[in-house]
């Protein structure tokens, strides 16, 4: 079996193999047939997962960095499913790693060793939307893009958008407090989360579902849960305040001959854009190369050039949003910011100059294994840590690519190293904790968005204080005192 | 000697939005939706600009029929590269029942009053599939047709057009002035410059 995993997915060894230090805790029962059992009662057919074959893609994760070993998927579709489930798992002492789309960049989405996996992708039942408060109130496992084009028959929109809008669920957005495309619009996830029901380790219900925006009463204790990769609780619900979705939308895309110039284009786009400004989005030239090459386009839209900005704005009139686009265009080619650009002028247009920047991942996991970073920097610091990084990779002949792009309004770099022949020990050690080191002097977020996982949770000390940490751990004993939710991830492992 | 081009765009609802039937079922929801240039016009347009860019063709005026909203699909046909627009305005009632054979007809007297030497236009609009206006407007001139251009060759007032036929496509020659509307395979359209 172990051998069938490796042969099959030969770019991603075992986590364990990778990761030889990581021991599995002798404090988790082992899976029985007994387990299996109860489960295969519990739960109708097709929601409990026993064969290899069908709980590989349960066992890596999408940019195939980690590889676990569990030998049980199961998929409730109800949340009394859920809390069952979970009052086993705690009594018996077995390990769970709650698995959202798996979409997630950090690998904390799938388990490290043999952890149960306890999949949302079941409970996609929409709820309700009420139409007087904007608020969305719907099950955990709804894909985000589903989610989506529900509320706009009411004419408004998720609260937040992402490239992998078409495989993520909204639980697992909410436990990473997803960032993504429209943080300069619509704040962060966070912000929308207005309701959430958990169940906790031990199979008890916290309900929190309200879906009122104002309530301040007592201590808000959803709170903790966003963000907390499944460390605290599993969500099953989620209440959601949507934004009126604009029908006047404008989408500009820049060419620079430096980063500066980007920074000043940024700059005036929001001096100019104003409330209209929707998404301010970069990307370096071998970026920019790289995606047009997977999205196998021979022509650059627009001159080619060292840096590419992307601007969109949104208006309740079409009018409006296109005329402070416009009125930015003119401007920055004036004073010279950029040397060229292009305005989409149709729909079609739109998708296409966004799938350039939307489509980025996949690009870099079609040029090889990928070393992904995600960094909150000063913007005037952000392209030289890029610049460091390509100078000390220069060296190994292996390396393919050092791109830095992204969300450029949010001060978050997104920096990829792209390598051939698969995952290197070598670059990792050349790269970490160099890399953090760098970014924690400068007062960055060593994750701004894709959360700690299991690759980064050691560098949580480098961003948080010794107090921080001490009371996490507290919190973390206090909601699962058995440890059974995702272990060996986001706070630093101890091994027993 | 570079030829006169007259290239005919329409607005229509944009390719990529989701049509709507209204609530009284009399017609599609037009009213705050997406609306931009016919994607086959798109075409006609690269194309011409293309036979400018080879110094085939000195001007390039594009057209419009419709309600003030059309400047905004002309403004669109200027950033590609025509040298002029004219717009026609039909609006209101006018210009719910305005059928293909009055655009041929106002598409005609426009071409034979600029005494331009083809007239480009896109196979058909993607809002009501007529695929009319070309041939109407050839005939009311009396010029050659070549339509369903997929590769397009001019050189001393002739055209070699290559089009799309079932079964394939056949190789035609036609003197000019003449007719040619633009499939799909014809170009693929640029991105507006800044």
């Amino acid at each position: 079996m172990l051998f069938q995993f490796i042969r099959r997915l030969s770019t991603s060894p075992l986590t364990r193999v990778r990761h030889p230090k990581l021991r599995r805790s002798t404090h988790y029962a082992t899976l029985t047939d007994k387990d299996v059992n109860f489960f295969e009662n519990l739960l109708p057919r097709g929601s409990v997962i026993t064969n290899p074959d069908d709980c590989a893609p349960y066992n890596i994760d999408w940019i195939k960095t980690c590889q676990g070993q569990s030998q049980l998927v199961l998929r409730p579709k109800t949340v009394k499913e859920v809390q069952a489930i979970l009052r086993y798992c705690h009594e018996h002492q077995l390990a769970v790693c709650p698995q959202s789309g798996n979409t997630g960049l950090a690998g904390g989405s799938v388990p490290v060793f043999d952890e149960i996996v306890l999949s949302f992708t079941s409970m996609n039942s929409i709820g309700d939307f009420d139409e007087n408060s904007g608020v969305l109130t719907t099950d955990a496992g709804c894909i985000l893009q589903t989610l989506d084009t529900h509320v706009r028959k009411f004419g408004h929109t998720m609260p937040i958008d992402l490239g992998a809008k078409g495989s993520c669920l909204i639980g697992g957005n909410v436990a990473t407090n997803a960032g993504g495309l429209r943080v300069v619009r619509f704040g962060s996830l966070r912000s929308a989360v207005l309701g959430l029901e958990i169940v906790l380790a031990d199979g008890s219900l916290l309900d929190c579902l309200t879906s009122l925006r104002k309530d301040n009463t007592g201590v808000d204790l959803k709170q903790p849960f966003i963000g907390s990769e499944g460390i605290l609780g599993v969500i099953t619900r989620v209440a959601l305040a949507c934004p009126l979705a604009m029908p006047g939308v404008g989408l500009g895309f820049f060419a620079c001959s430096s980063f500066e110039q980007i920074l000043s284009t940024m700059r005036l786009a929001r001096r100019i854009c104003g409330e209209t400004l929707s998404a301010v989005e970069f990307l370096d030239e071998s970026t920019y190369n790289l995606s047009l090459k997977n999205l196998k386009r021979a022509q650059s839209p627009i001159e080619p050039n060292k840096f590419y900005i992307l601007i969109e704005t949104m208006s309740s009139t079409e009018e409006h949003a296109k005329a402070t686009l416009e009125k930015l265009a003119n401007t920055a080619l004036d004073k010279e910011f950029v040397t060229d650009g292009t305005l989409a002028q149709d729909l079609t247009q739109y998708q296409d100059l966004w799938a350039i920047r939307e489509r980025v991942p996949e690009a870099l996991v079609a040029d090889g294994y990928v070393f992904k970073y995600d960094f909150s920097l000063p913007p005037s610091r952000m392209y030289k840590l890029v610049e460091e990084t390509q100078q000390r990779m220069k060296p190994f002949s292996n390396v393919r690519n050092v791109t830095g792009f992204g969300h450029l309004g949010d001060q978050n770099l997104h920096l990829n190293i792209t390598v051939k022949n698969g995952y290197s020990d070598e670059i990792k050690h050349e790269l970490e904790p160099w890399l953090y080191e760098w970014v924690a002097k400068e007062r960055g977020s060593v994750s701004a968005e894709h959360g700690l996982g299991l690759h980064k949770s050691k560098y949580l000390q480098l961003n948080k204080g010794e107090q921080s940490l001490v009371l996490m751990k507290q919190m973390k004993k206090m909601f699962d005192p058995k440890c059974i939710l995702n272990p060996y991830k986001v706070l630093p492992y101890q091994i027993d | 000697m570079a030829i006169r081009i007259l290239v005919g765009v329409k607005r229509a609802i944009d390719y990529a939005v989701k049509i709507q039937v209204k609530s009284d079922k009399s017609g599609v929801v037009t009213e705050g939706v997406k609306h931009s240039m016919n994607p086959f016009d798109e075409i006609a347009v690269e194309e011409a600009i293309r036979l400018k860019e080879k110094k085939v063709a000195q001007e390039v005026i594009a057209i419009s029929c419709g309600p003030p909203q059309c400047q905004e699909t002309l403004r669109t046909a200027l950033a590609l590269g025509a040298d002029r627009a004219i717009h026609v305005e039909v609006a209101g009632k006018d210009y719910e029942t305005l059928q293909p054979l009055a655009i041929s007809k106002l598409i005609a007297a426009v071409a034979k009053k600029e005494n331009v030497d083809l007239v480009l236009l896109g196979k058909l609009a993607i809002d009501d599939d007529s695929n009319q206006t070309g041939q109407m407007v050839a005939g009311l001139l009396s010029w050659p047709q070549a339509v369903f251009a997929s590769k397009v060759d001019i050189k001393d007032k002739k055209a070699e057009v290559m089009r799309e036929i079932d079964g394939g496509s056949e190789t035609i020659r036609v003197k000019l002035p003449a007719v040619i509307t633009a499939d799909l395979r014809l170009n693929q359209p640029r991105f507006a410059n800044l």
